[in-house]
């Protein structure tokens, strides 16, 4: 039953999951990284992007990938606002607080949403939905070709830019030890903000290379913030590396879950693997640091 | 003292009369869902506020005590009392099982917030997908209207269980904040390892909070199974309970006997104005919840009572 | 009471305690000294239960407690205070107390009064219901000693219970040290404040980078031109031998 027809496309189908998967965990783990909360308004962060590419397309027609150059931006902004008027200021220095705090956005997010748009599913239609590669070895979705790419790509800019410019200096400085960064000039909220700026944006470049083949409703938030936890964890928190290798993982598992256990019980492989991770190997495949 | 002892009487006894007063059956059922919560906060309260191990996930001791009373009143014509106590039983040892695998292994903050959402969802997910638990669509508690079935004719039963069920939070409340296991979850909760140096077993003292948290959560399954009849996957595992019962006590004030109650209160109080207010549009309500909880995390993070505290005592906080 | 035997702890490529073997009498009062980063403060999360050592043994009162937990090293009658001191910030003075005397008395009556009857012990009798994170640091050094003494312990181990506090604030608590070994607690304490030790200390160990270099009363050792190189760096000792020289 299982032919190497059916498992090499679900296969092929869970790396190019597992490339946007690993973009939305590479935003996470670099806020993580470098101000140490866990943000779990992540997913619906993304939930809210997916509409703002949504909205895009079937109101002004803009394609989703142009659509990057507007959605970049905007989560960039979203998230250093946030980071600098809202959960900077609750956190009063307590893990526990921003946990909370981060709780309450995503709440808000998510049902905003429902209020604003119904807990209809929405997906938009591109004139290259259905257009297949060839790969050789098996058929793939051209979209889902590009996100592959595309993902690869801006991984790659994030990480030139945490690695080769004085911003990215300024943020592994405070990543290591924001209380010297403080005192040698840099200003700590600022790169805190900006962190998490940058760590947003990855959200919307994974709305626009997720949406062509994907959906969006109020809820879609809740499946991606436990799926980019678990990429995180098994990656190991604050690491790059780690959350690459994570998102191919977890989205091959995902296909093959699917694949054999069939859509729903498909998911409680991934949770599985976020416990067993959690409660063995806290400190992920990769150890915990911002490289 | 007097004041404090003569304010709680005329509570209770307000709250005796109160069904012989309030004859809507929308505001019996506000009141129920007050009470309720309230004891269900101060189940929280127990693990998150007095022992500090926040969980994200305590929807999964109120569904499987909903399904475990359920399922057994169904297949095995199990009296929905006695189903009560089962829940009570089963939503512990699903508490003794996460705690144990979480302290054994010493996972804490955040990453206990995240294990018992991931074990939730686990839960969420096997209901979906099981023929016994009726899948997604559900499962009916067939309607035996009698008290000795636990299907009151009226409101007016329900909310009188729901009182008992606040007052024995209450009570266990008061037991935590004077006996030597309240005293050592708040030692854990400040710091663990400095409790493990005075003598304390931190591993065995969560472990009991959490079976104990569980297994008032499940009581409280049960219940809401029995009042409104229906349960389904999303109703007893998603993220709706996790996230009220853990908003109640932190809006009363964590870690407090008086918190959950005053936060449930503070909670659909305002929940039901903004109601009024924007009108009942689906999501509009958690919209609200989303809100109170970044404001109150923000400005007042001691709760409510923190802030009837300080205005009692000038001062006081800064001494 | 107490029998180290060569204790080994490494953290990675750093040996914190090299093959450490000590003795602590009962009835005495011992002192552990060394530089910093000597693995004083890693000697004693050993010996408490906190720190696995890779080699070596721990006895008390003639039992293996070597990889015993905590809290039941704690119940057999040995306490350790912490060098940074780690109050339980939102509870009050006499509740933080409290924690350390229920581990002998269940009722919260009994354990809030023994509490107060402690911290009349230590001078913190009138400080009882405010909350230990506003205390001063001397107030939650004291509050360190008073809930490990809540406790009723038989060794009590103290970790720099004097560093930071000024000479009358020192010359307290070596009293309250003192009372609390005549009532009959063995004590093995850590401390960089020599005149303290000096007056305190029956024996004293000396610690350098993982190992004992001397031991024997606390004033020999000090004389020892070893541990003063130790302390001061390499030829301090025959520097200072040579300026004493030159100055008679
Ligand atoms: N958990 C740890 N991981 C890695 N290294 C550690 C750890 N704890 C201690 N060390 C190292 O072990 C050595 C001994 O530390 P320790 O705290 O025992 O010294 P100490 O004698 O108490 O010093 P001080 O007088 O400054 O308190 C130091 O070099 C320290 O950096
Ligand atoms: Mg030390």
């Amino acid at each position: 039953m299982l032919e190497l027809t059916i498992l090499l496309p679900a296969l092929i189908n869970g790396l190019t999951l597992g490339a946007v998967y690993a973009l939305v965990a590479l935003g996470l783990t670099l806020i993580y990284g470098v101000l140490h909360i866990i943000n779990f308004a992540h997913g619906s962060l993304l939930m809210a992007a997916l509409y703002g590419v949504f909205f895009l397309n079937t109101g002004l027609g803009i394609d989703p990938y142009a659509a990057i150059v507007v959605m970049v931006p905007a989560l960039f902004a979203a998230g250093y606002v946030l980071q600098r008027s809202v959960i900077g200021k609750a956190s009063h220095g307590k893990d526990q607080n921003v946990l909370l705090v981060t709780l309450g956005i995503a709440i808000v997010i998510e049902n905003l949403a429902l209020a604003l748009f119904s807990a209809d599913t929405r997906t938009i239609d591109t004139p290259y939905a259905f257009e297949m590669v060839d790969l050789g070895i098996a058929f793939v979705p051209l979209p889902r070709v590009i996100a592959f790419i595309a993902a690869l790509a801006v991984t790659a800019v994030l990480w030139f830019i945490i690695a080769r410019t004085d911003l990215g200096r300024a943020i592994r400085a405070v990543a290591k030890e924001r209380q010297g960064a403080r005192l040698v000039g840099i200003d700590v909220d600022h790169i805190f903000a900006m962190s998490f700026g940058i760590g947003t944006a990855c959200l919307g470049a994974a709305a626009c290379l997720l949406l062509p083949t994907f959906y969006v409703s109020p809820g879609v938030g809740h499946v991606f913030v436990l799926i980019a936890f678990t990429v995180v964890v098994l990656g190991g928190m604050g690491s790059f590396v780690g959350a690459l290798v994570g998102g191919f993982i977890i989205g091959v598992t995902e296909s093959l879950g699917g694949l054999l256990l069939g859509e729903s019980l498909g998911q409680i492989g991934i949770f599985l693997i976020f416990i067993a991770i959690l409660l063995l190997r806290p400190t992920g495949l990769f150890g915990s640091r911002l490289s | 003292m007097t004041a404090r002892t003569a304010f709680a009487v005329i509570a209770f006894a307000a709250a005796l009369i109160a069904p012989f007063v309030v004859h809507s059956d929308f505001w019996m059922g506000f009141l129920i869902t007050t009470l309720l919560y309230a004891y269900m906060g101060m189940a929280w309260n127990v693990l998150g506020g007095y022992a500090g191990q926040v969980s994200f996930g305590h929807a999964i001791f109120f569904g499987t005590g909903a399904y475990t009373s359920t399922i057994l009143h169904i297949s095995f014509g199990l009296n929905p009392w006695l189903g009560m106590v089962a829940a009570a039983v089963a939503a512990g040892l699903v508490g003794a099982l996460i705690g144990y695998l979480s302290f054994r292994y010493g996972l804490r903050g955040s990453y206990f917030a995240l294990i018992t959402l991931a074990f939730a969802e686990v839960f969420r997910i096997l209901a979906n997908s099981f023929e016994f638990t009726g899948g997604g669509v559900g499962l009916y508690v067939p309607l035996k209207i009698g008290w000795w079935n636990l299907q009151f004719p009226s409101k007016t039963g329900f909310y009188y269980l729901a009182l008992a069920l606040t007052c024995l939070s209450l009570a266990i409340g008061a037991w935590l904040e004077n006996s030597r296991f309240g005293a050592s979850l708040m030692a854990i909760r400040e710091n663990e390892s400095a409790a493990e140096a005075l003598g304390v077993n931190a591993f065995a003292c969560k472990l009991k909070a959490i079976i104990l948290s569980g297994a008032m959560m499940g009581v409280g399954g049960t219940f809401y199974a029995q009042h409104y009849l229906y349960i389904d996957p999303t109703i007893a595992y998603g993220p709706g309970v996790s996230v009220e019962v853990l908003l109640v006590p932190i809006i009363g004030g964590l870690g407090t006997m008086l918190g959950p109650l005053l936060g449930s209160a503070v909670l659909h109080g305002a929940g039901e104005l903004a109601r009024r207010l924007m009108g009942d549009v689906p999501g509009l309500d958690l919209v609200f919840y989303g809100v109170l909880l970044i404001v109150m995390v923000r400005f007042l993070p001691e709760g409510v009572i923190g802030l009837l505290r300080r205005r009692h005592k000038p001062g006081a906080a800064h001494a | 009471m107490l029998e180290a035997k060569g204790l080994t702890k490494h953290f990675g490529g750093l040996v914190a305690v090299a093959d450490v073997s000590f003795s602590v009498p009962e009835g005495k009062i011992v002192a552990l000294i060394g530089p910093n980063g000597a693995g004083k403060t890693t000697l004693f999360a050993i010996i408490a239960g906190f720190t696995q050592p890779d080699a070596g043994r721990v006895m008390f009162l003639g039992q293996d407690i070597t990889f015993m937990a905590p809290h039941r090293i704690c119940a057999l009658g040995l306490v350790r205070t912490y060098q940074i001191v780690q109050p339980f910030g939102a509870l009050t003075v006499r509740e933080n107390i409290a924690v350390g005397a229920h581990l002998r008395l269940k009722s919260r009556k009994a354990a809030l009064a023994f509490a107060e009857e402690v911290a009349r012990q230590v001078g913190m009798g009138d400080v009882l219901d405010r909350a230990a994170a506003v205390l001063t640091v001397a107030g939650r050094k004291r509050l360190e000693l008073a809930r490990a003494l809540a406790t009723r312990p038989k060794l009590l181990l103290l970790d720099e219970v004097m560093a930071g506090l000024n000479p009358t604030e020192v010359e307290e608590i070596v009293q309250v040290i003192r009372a609390i070994r005549d009532s009959g607690v063995t004590i093995l304490l850590i401390e960089h404040v020599m005149q303290a030790v000096m007056s305190l200390a029956d024996h004293a160990y000396v610690l350098n980078q993982g190992r004992i270099i001397a031991e024997g009363h606390p004033h020999a050792v000090a004389e020892m031109p070893h541990v003063i190189e130790a302390y001061l760096g390499h030829g301090a000792a025959a520097r200072l031998r040579a300026r004493a020289g030159g100055a008679a």
